[in-house]
């Protein structure tokens, strides 16, 4: 029976992670809505998150879009549909590699950087000092982050949105000989509110799954520097998971009613 | 020790990590405007003794009372009540290095809204002289100073917003012999012009010569000897005269292997 231990005991693991894991969450999200609020330190984190993961953003955007452009127009060209490439590209864009590429490119950034940060704070003993001077480390570090997160993500994906729609009209333009009015005409009129609404809404959900784990990791990191290294990777890694799990989810729920 | 109640009280406290015991039934007392110095071994667990207090770690079973008030077990609301009455040096500074200097001494009081940040500015610039830092230093951030320095900035923010107790760990630990008495003169002088009670660790056992009215020693998780300062000397207590005249023979086997 002994090969019945270790699972056992990585599912009493698992489920005192998501224990941890889901009163963390409650914890974090009741102090979103509870003064005092960190207004400066929102802002900061939202300037960190929002401007300077543009460049970032704004390159892999385009480069999804270019090469969008160029495989769906080889791809259909065997069923002489060619004419489909813009519709493809905002589609595939707005719903899909919009908020997923960003959501993935921006958790390594902010993942990485929130549980370095925060788990640095844990193990030099700053949280516990925040304690000790009247304020809640959640209250502080943690909810002015989620809310960044929330507020932000939406943003950026437009942001993506845009510029992976450009990146395609620049391949179709330049590359592949379409007239560019057409191919503009054609995907303004393919483009349907739902498709850029429903990728919002995953945004929102990436960002509160990235800066929620990047938190959380940080938060519970212990034991030095391997410690805090551990919680990086933990958090990206658990938040790239999550954002594909939860955008096939969240796909579920919009698009098949 | 006064009549009255004691500011705080720690009753057979006990605090294991797994399997590895720190405390052990720990009892001690400390008065209101009292100035307690515990000393002890390295490891011995007299950092988490402080944590405990603070509630930053949960003791497994005892009693501690501020002003009467149970600590273990307390919910946040009167957690964080009671943590307005404290100030605190941390054994490694703990200071924020997302922050200037002056934000990290004013930053209780910022947090409690009594001033607001001109007004925190000069009170940190006040406070940074009290310890010997000139002006200049208040606009660094932490990690542009030398660690006595940051030593020195952690006790400034312990004392900023006048605490009614305050807990050092360790105040004069890597800092020369002159700023130390510096130092420690302020202690003195927060602890009894002020009013305020100190609860100090410290292995520089001139510094406890100078800041305690009482001295413990804390050995195997207990208090194994408390008396007024002036007794150290002659406590009759083979464990603490080892460690007083810091002798490597004696009834205090460090693990060490020659
Ligand atoms: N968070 C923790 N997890 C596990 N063990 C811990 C933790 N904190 C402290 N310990 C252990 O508790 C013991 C006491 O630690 P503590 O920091 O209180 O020592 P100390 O008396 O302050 O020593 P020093 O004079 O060197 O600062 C040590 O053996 C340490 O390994
Ligand atoms: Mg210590």
């Amino acid at each position: 029976m002994n090969f019945l231990q270790p699972i056992g005991r990585m599912l009493l693991t698992f489920l005192a992670t998501a224990g941890r894991l889901t009163l963390f969450t409650a914890d974090a999200v009741s102090h979103v809505f509870r003064p005092p609020f960190y207004l400066r330190i929102l802002g900061r984190q939202m300037i960190d998150i929002g401007y300077y993961s543009l460049p970032v953003v704004g390159l892999t955007a385009i480069f999804a879009g270019m090469v969008l452009a160029l495989q769906s127009f080889t791809g259909f060209s065997r069923f002489s549909a060619e004419g489909a490439v813009a519709n493809v590209v905002v589609l595939s864009i707005t719903r899909e590699l919009g908020p997923v590429l960003a959501g993935l490119m921006v958790a390594g950034r902010i993942g990485a950087s929130l549980a370095a940060e925060i788990g640095t704070m844990r193990v030099t003993e700053q949280i516990d000092a925040l304690t000790t001077l009247s304020t809640n480390p959640m209250k502080y570090m943690v909810a002015p982050r989620l809310v960044a997160g929330v507020v932000m993500f939406p943003f950026l994906v437009l942001v993506a949105d845009i510029i992976g729609v450009f990146g395609g009209y620049l391949v179709a333009v330049h590359r592949l000989g379409f007239n560019g009015a057409n191919y503009l005409q054609q995907t303004y009129d393919f483009l349907a509110a739902e498709d850029v609404n429903s990728g919002l809404v995953k945004a929102a959900v990436f960002g509160f799954i990235v800066t929620l784990m990047g938190c959380y990791h940080g938060y519970h990191s212990r034991g030095g520097a391997q410690g805090v290294g551990t919680a990086t990777t933990n958090a990206v890694v658990s938040a790239s998971i999550l954002i594909l799990c939860f955008d096939y989810v969240l796909t579920e729920m919009f698009f098949t009613k | 020790m006064s009549q009255s109640q004691p500011k705080i009280s720690l009753e057979n406290v006990h605090k294991a990590f797994g399997r590895k015991v720190v405390l052990d039934g720990l009892s001690l007392d400390v008065g209101v405007g009292e100035s307690v110095v515990v000393i002890g071994g390295s490891g011995t667990g007299k950092s988490v003794m402080l944590k405990c207090i603070l509630g930053l770690l949960h003791a497994d079973s005892g009693s501690i009372l501020v002003d009467g008030e149970q600590v273990i077990g307390s919910n946040t609301e009167t957690r964080e009540r009671i943590n307005h009455k404290f100030g605190m040096l941390f054994q490694g500074g703990a200071l924020f290095d997302s922050l200037p200097v002056w934000e990290n001494v004013s930053f209780g009081l910022l947090a409690e809204k009594r001033v607001n940040r001109d007004e925190a500015k000069e009170l940190a610039i006040s406070k940074l002289a009290q310890v010997g830092l000139v002006a200049e230093v208040a606009d660094l951030s932490p990690s542009e100073l030398s660690g006595g320095m940051q030593k020195r900035v952690g006790l400034a923010r312990a004392i900023a917003a006048d605490p009614e107790v305050i807990f050092f760990d360790e105040p004069t630990t890597g800092l020369d012999p002159i700023m130390a008495d510096v130092i420690n003169d302020l202690i003195v002088k927060t602890t009894r012009e002020v009013g305020a009670t100190a609860l100090s660790i410290t292995h520089d056992m001139a510094s406890a010569r100078k800041i305690a009215d009482r001295v413990a020693m804390l050995y195997e998780g207990k208090i194994i000897w408390a008396g007024p300062v002036a007794d150290i000397d002659h406590s009759g207590n083979e464990y603490v005269d080892q460690f007083i005249n810091g002798r490597a023979e004696g009834p205090i086997q460090m693990a060490v292997r020659a």
